[in-house]
């Protein structure tokens, strides 16, 4: 798949930048308290629940170089796993998240299998079909509310204690998945494995004349990033006590791509910064107009017509303006 | 029985015409260009918006479909010049995303200009009532006319790519752009009326079913998602293709949607059967994609020369 080169980051900035952020997360709930400002631990959960799907996506999309436009199916699923479980009066944690890994897992074997046969576009076309199946799968679920979606009556136990109804302990659980499925995710990056990921995505003929199974590689990614964002999933549900076949709708998945590409592609805190940057333009935009879609899409027009690398690349370039770049 | 099948197959008949309208436009621009436009919906969206107000400021249908086109056209030019030509050499991804940042805009300032309320014109006088084929079995005039009108576009389709010289020029283009350019044809003039071609088809395709559908923001969508459905299943660049891909999907999904109902009905109650089939119905045509697309990645009927 033909895209620009990820810009080059400097290791120091790939080590500083993740900690400032997490630091800064840490930080936020203590600074919302001290200024009244309440509601913004909610927004920061939200965003960092998302940051966690972009963040699963990136691995796949920048690392992988396959462009899904079906990633909100995976989100889906955690969070429909998640609302029936609570439904059906098992939804503890202990039940949810095994159930969400092993479903997620299947559907990304079995999807990924098929659609890593093709290439290019039809790989775009593929994913957003089986996206758009699980969708109106979704909408077939008449037990489950089909086409109006499930309100939860009460969220998901951790081992029989009801820790997610504290905002602030969700706040910090939602905190620490992020912050390990990004060292997950970078784990990855740096090990053979995540090596030869990029390697399959750099020249895919090459890697597979050395030997190296192309197709099982980036299978193995794709599940893997299906699972994490099924997590992001559960944590969604409990967020907003509320799942519908929305949440798997092809824009979604749009939406997805581009928290990715602002913060920028492969750059995995990029993917955070580009989740935050996402959900804050759209809260301050819906706060001034209704109608807040008509200057969003022409931001998104005007980002990709003019900027390369996203956050992390605009941040790379003003650091090493600042001498601040090369160890 | 028998009444009921020949009208849903008419219906779907009805619906792949649709169908093949706005994804011949999609398929050559994609096919010559290299260009995925996700707001190719957003032509046959305007199309029908256009149509609407035309038709009721006219008060002429044919008056309103003449005028809805020509400013259909118009805009289509408008947002190539603008947003479009700078895409062309982008890679898919960005393509992607800036058409999708457009399908956001359109939508709401459609919203913003007509309202949220989906709307509708009636059918024009001289085409409707109904045809009676056989005992009991009565099929609505204007379905007709857009299965003929559409037939009739797709004939003159078919003349223009294969027996003229610009037609000559997008074949070779859909096959090999960069060879086409380097003999000397303005490659650039061939984007632009391919893309004007596929622009006024899809806004002919929304003007068309404005009168049998509520015209609505974001009507274009999903319309948009299953020409691409039509495209990969018949052969990307292949206008044969998408045409015997789109009367394939119509029919899979008219006569999977109606048929259903009855399936799921043999397991639970009536009001369920409606929400459950409703679903697992507009899964048909996704899984005939997904299944085409792992014995023949190409599509069914690929156009020549591609590989």
């Amino acid at each position: 798949m033909s895209g620009a080169p990820p810009p080059a980051l400097s290791p120091r900035l790939n080590r500083l930048a993740p900690l400032v952020i997490f630091a800064l997360l840490a930080l936020a709930p203590l600074v919302a308290h001290a200024l009244g400002a309440g509601h913004w631990v909610s927004l920061l959960t939200r965003v960092m629940i998302l940051a966690i799907a972009a963040l699963s996506l990136d691995l796949i999309l920048g690392l992988g170089g396959m462009v899904s436009f079906g990633h909100a199916a995976f989100v889906g699923i955690g969070a429909y796993m998640a609302g029936i479980l609570v439904h059906e009066g098992i939804g503890d944690l202990l039940v949810t998240v095994p159930v969400v890994l092993v479903c997620c897992a299947f559907y990304g074997a079995f999807t990924g299998a098929i659609s890593l046969r093709t290439q290019g576009v039809a790989f775009i076309m593929i994913t957003l079909a089986f996206g758009q199946m699980a969708y109106f799968f979704a909408q077939a679920l008449y037990r489950y509310g089909g086409d109006d979606g499930l309100t939860l009556n009460a969220r998901s136990t951790l081992a029989g204690f009801a820790v997610l109804n504290n905002k602030l302990v969700f706040f910090y659980i939602v905190l620490a998945v992020l912050v390990a499925s990004f060292l997950l995710i970078r784990g990855l990056a740096g090990s053979r494995f995540g090596r030869a990921l990029t390697g399959c995505r750099d020249n895919a003929t090459r890697m597979a004349s050395l030997g190296y199974d192309v197709l099982r590689i980036r299978l193995t990614a794709f599940v893997i990033s299906g699972m994490i964002a099924g997590v992001a999933g559960i944590l969604l549900a409990n967020h907003t006590e509320f799942v519908s076949p929305a949440y798997i709708a092809w824009q979604r998945s749009g939406e997805f791509i581009f928290m990715v590409i602002i913060g920028g592609l492969g750059s995995l805190w990029g993917a955070i910064a580009g989740a935050a940057a996402f959900l804050l333009i759209e809260e301050g935009l819906s706060g001034v107009t209704e109608h807040w879609k008509a200057i969003f899409g022409p931001l998104i027009i005007l980002f990709v017509l003019f900027t390369r690398g996203g956050i992390a690349g605009f941040v790379a370039r003003l650091t090493n303006r600042n001498g601040g770049g090369h160890d | 029985m028998i009444s009921l099948f020949i009208i849903q197959v008419l219906n779907g008949l009805q619906l792949g015409i649709l169908l093949f309208l706005v994804a011949a436009g999609l398929t050559l621009v994609f096919g010559v260009m290299d260009f995925i436009n996700l707001a190719h919906g957003v032509q046959y969206m305007l199309g029908a918006y256009l149509a609407v107000m035309f038709i009721t400021l006219t008060g002429s249908f044919a008056l309103g479909l003449a005028a809805a086109l020509a400013v259909a056209l118009v805009i289509g030019l408008g947002l190539e010049y603008l947003v479009f030509r700078h895409l062309y050499d982008r890679s898919h991804l960005d393509q992607v995303l800036a058409t999708f940042g457009l399908i956001l805009f359109v939508n709401q300032a459609v919203k913003m200009i007509w309202g949220a309320a989906p709307l509708s014109v009636p059918v024009p006088e001289w085409l409707s009532g109904s045809v009676v084929l056989g005992d009991g079995i009565l099929y609505p005039v204007y379905r007709f006319a857009i299965i003929a009108a559409g037939l009739l576009v797709a004939g003159l389709l078919w003349l223009i790519v294969e027996r003229t010289k610009t037609g000559m020029l997008v074949r070779a283009g859909a096959s090999n752009a960069r060879m086409v350019s380097a003999l000397g044809v303005d490659i650039n003039r061939l984007f632009m009326i391919v893309f004007a071609f596929g622009t006024m088809l899809a806004g002919f395709a929304g003007a068309m079913a404005a009168p049998i559908l509520s015209v609505e923001p974001g009507m274009g969508d999903t319309v948009l998602i299953l020409a691409f459905v039509v495209i990969v299943i018949g052969g990307i660049g292949s206008i044969r293709g998408a045409f015997f891909a789109a009367l394939l999907v119509g029919l899979v999904d008219t006569l999977g949607r109606s048929y259903s109902v009855d399936v799921v009905r043999l397991f639970t109650g009536p009001a369920a059967a409606r929400g459950i089939a409703g679903g697992l119905s507009s899964m048909f045509i996704y899984l005939l994609m997904a299944v085409v697309l792992f014995f023949r990645p190409n599509g069914l009927w690929p156009s020549r020369g591609r590989s």
